[in-house]
């Protein structure tokens, strides 16, 4: 939304205390859990800044693990996440970590492991208010919120993948609000990211998902 | 339908003969592009949340998570029914209900920012009190919470509500102001009384430094929910009383903003000033943050 709502300032409705270390580490949490297919297996945190130093005393933990299970950012479960992650035979880990000057000051590594063995990895960035920023994925430097609708296409940096995207887009009537490609080196592994006002068609993975440079789809939708 | 200060949300109170409450939910359903049942029920459920967190501490008291606070919502609400209190009926349920919300926020519990989660628990305090002792129904309190969230947003827009940019008068304070101004509606204060109440609070509470003990969301968070709560109930009296206000919203929002910045930053939620490097607020948190 681009504008301040009502429920901007009588919201979010959030599992307390803080809505920057604890509804904010949900939020990524939860957003990075879309990212890998399940079950889960095994997921590391890493914590820089205040995230390292107060996380206790705020939850920070419970609401990582949290959001990697799928709970959202007002879900009472969140409080029983340590038990809930046991029973469901996900192994974790906190480190708190001294950060370099240019990271942001609430600040998590993600490392994800699911049963395939697939690794993932995500970089995520509490803003305040709950508002958050996905900044690093596998090691490539990405930037969206979560804000809008979001689809992440994993990619071969070659011609055409863009245009392949916008087509299967615009076929289905979808308004992009942002469009956006990150990459690290030329010809390897890309990431566009689009952004959408409403929510995505069902089913529109598969479409996308139908073109030889495309590794992966990813729908983020909060 | 939008608005960017007071004087503008006045103008359109003006013209469209409606109280600030209405204005806000018509923008809301505007700019949101969804319609006034959606919206509604969504204030609906905001208040149902509210609810449950002011009052299940009463009962049920727990311990937070920083161990800091718990319990206190319990002891003031058995200290009501004891007959003594020096408060009054009003002031005294509110102070309550504000404790409660933040016992709940600090032991993670289910709570609504408003505007933020460490200032939580005076727009319910105070709306919940004035229905228990006013007999106001929920469709109204909804008039209320959408009234608060007119001054909260300007307060977003146009200044800050982030205790690390601008201190607790920016938390605590604004959401002291949004209660005022909601109190004025709902007890029959025109827009321009809502507005001078909220505006009379920020006055009252310039200068509110954020020092968390332990850096957590708790202590002296907790205690001054009860006390924005006070303020809220002060400045709406006031109001009420025709009492005016020298200083309009709009002004005072710039220079509660403008007293925030220059704040040193060890009184900006970091907790290296103010309550939090006491003596006895470090011997009970035992270790730096």
């Amino acid at each position: 939304m681009s504008f301040i709502s009502v429920f901007d300032v009588l919201g979010p409705n959030m599992i307390g205390p803080s809505s920057s270390h604890t509804a904010g580490a949900a939020v990524i949490a939860f957003m990075a859990h879309k990212m890998i297919a399940p079950p889960l297996k095994k997921v590391d945190f890493t914590l820089y800044g205040s995230f390292s130093r107060t996380y206790r005393g705020h939850g920070t933990d419970r609401a990582l693990l949290g959001g990697i299970m799928g709970f959202g950012a007002d879900d009472v479960r969140i409080r029983n996440s340590f038990q809930i992650a046991a029973e469901r035979g996900l192994a974790y880990s906190f480190t708190p970590r001294d950060s370099g000057d240019d990271t942001h000051p609430n600040t998590v590594d993600i490392r994800m492991e699911n049963a395939g063995g697939q690794v993932m990895t995500v970089r995520g960035e509490s803003l305040g208010g709950g508002k958050v920023r996905i900044s690093r994925i596998n090691g490539v430097s990405v930037d969206f919120t979560g804000d809008y609708s979001t689809v992440i296409v994993v990619q071969q940096d070659k011609p055409g993948v863009v245009a392949h995207i916008t087509k299967v887009l615009s076929d289905r009537n979808v308004n992009i609000a942002f469009m956006r490609l990150f990459r690290e080196v030329k010809g390897r592994t890309a990431y566009t990211i689009v952004e959408s006002d409403g929510r995505f068609p069902e089913g529109i993975e598969e479409p996308l998902a139908d073109n030889p440079n495309v590794q992966d789809v990813m729908i983020i939708e909060l | 339908m939008d608005f960017h200060s007071g004087r503008e949300l006045l103008e359109i109170c003006a013209k469209e003969q409606s109280p600030i409450s209405e204005i806000m939910r018509r923008r809301e359903c505007t700019l949101g592009e969804r319609s006034r049942d959606v919206v509604d029920h969504q204030m609906a459920q905001v208040l149902d949340i509210m609810r449950s967190a002011a009052t299940q501490p009463l009962k049920n008291p727990v311990s937070s998570m920083g161990g800091l606070i718990g319990g206190e919502a319990k002891k003031l609400w058995k200290h009501a029914a004891r007959g003594k209190a020096v408060c009054g009926d009003v002031l005294l349920r509110a102070a309550t209900y504000a404790v409660a919300v933040l016992e709940v926020n600090a032991s993670m519990g289910l709570i609504v920012a408003a505007p933020t989660a460490g200032s939580a628990g005076v727009v319910p305090g105070l709306l919940l009190a004035l229905q228990d002792c006013y007999k106001i129904s929920d469709d109204r309190l909804a008039d209320g919470l959408f009234n608060a969230g007119a001054v909260g947003y300007l307060a977003m827009r146009n200044a800050t509500v982030s205790g690390a940019v601008g201190g607790c008068q920016a938390e605590i304070g604004v959401a002291a102001a949004m209660a005022a101004s909601a109190a004025v509606e709902l007890m029959g204060g025109t827009p321009e009384q809502c507005l001078e109440a909220a505006s009379t609070v920020l006055m009252n509470m310039l200068g509110l430094v954020c020092d968390p003990v332990g850096g957590l969301v708790e202590y002296p968070c907790q205690k001054r929910n009860a006390a924005g709560a006070a303020n809220a109930l002060l400045a709406a009296e006031f109001c009420l009383s025709g009492i005016s206000q020298l200083i309009p919203f709009d002004e005072m929002l710039d220079t509660m903003y403008a007293v925030g910045r220059r704040m040193p930053l060890e009184l900006r939620e970091t907790a290296l000033g103010g309550c939090a490097v006491t003596p006895s607020a470090c011997e009970r948190c035992g270790g730096c943050v």
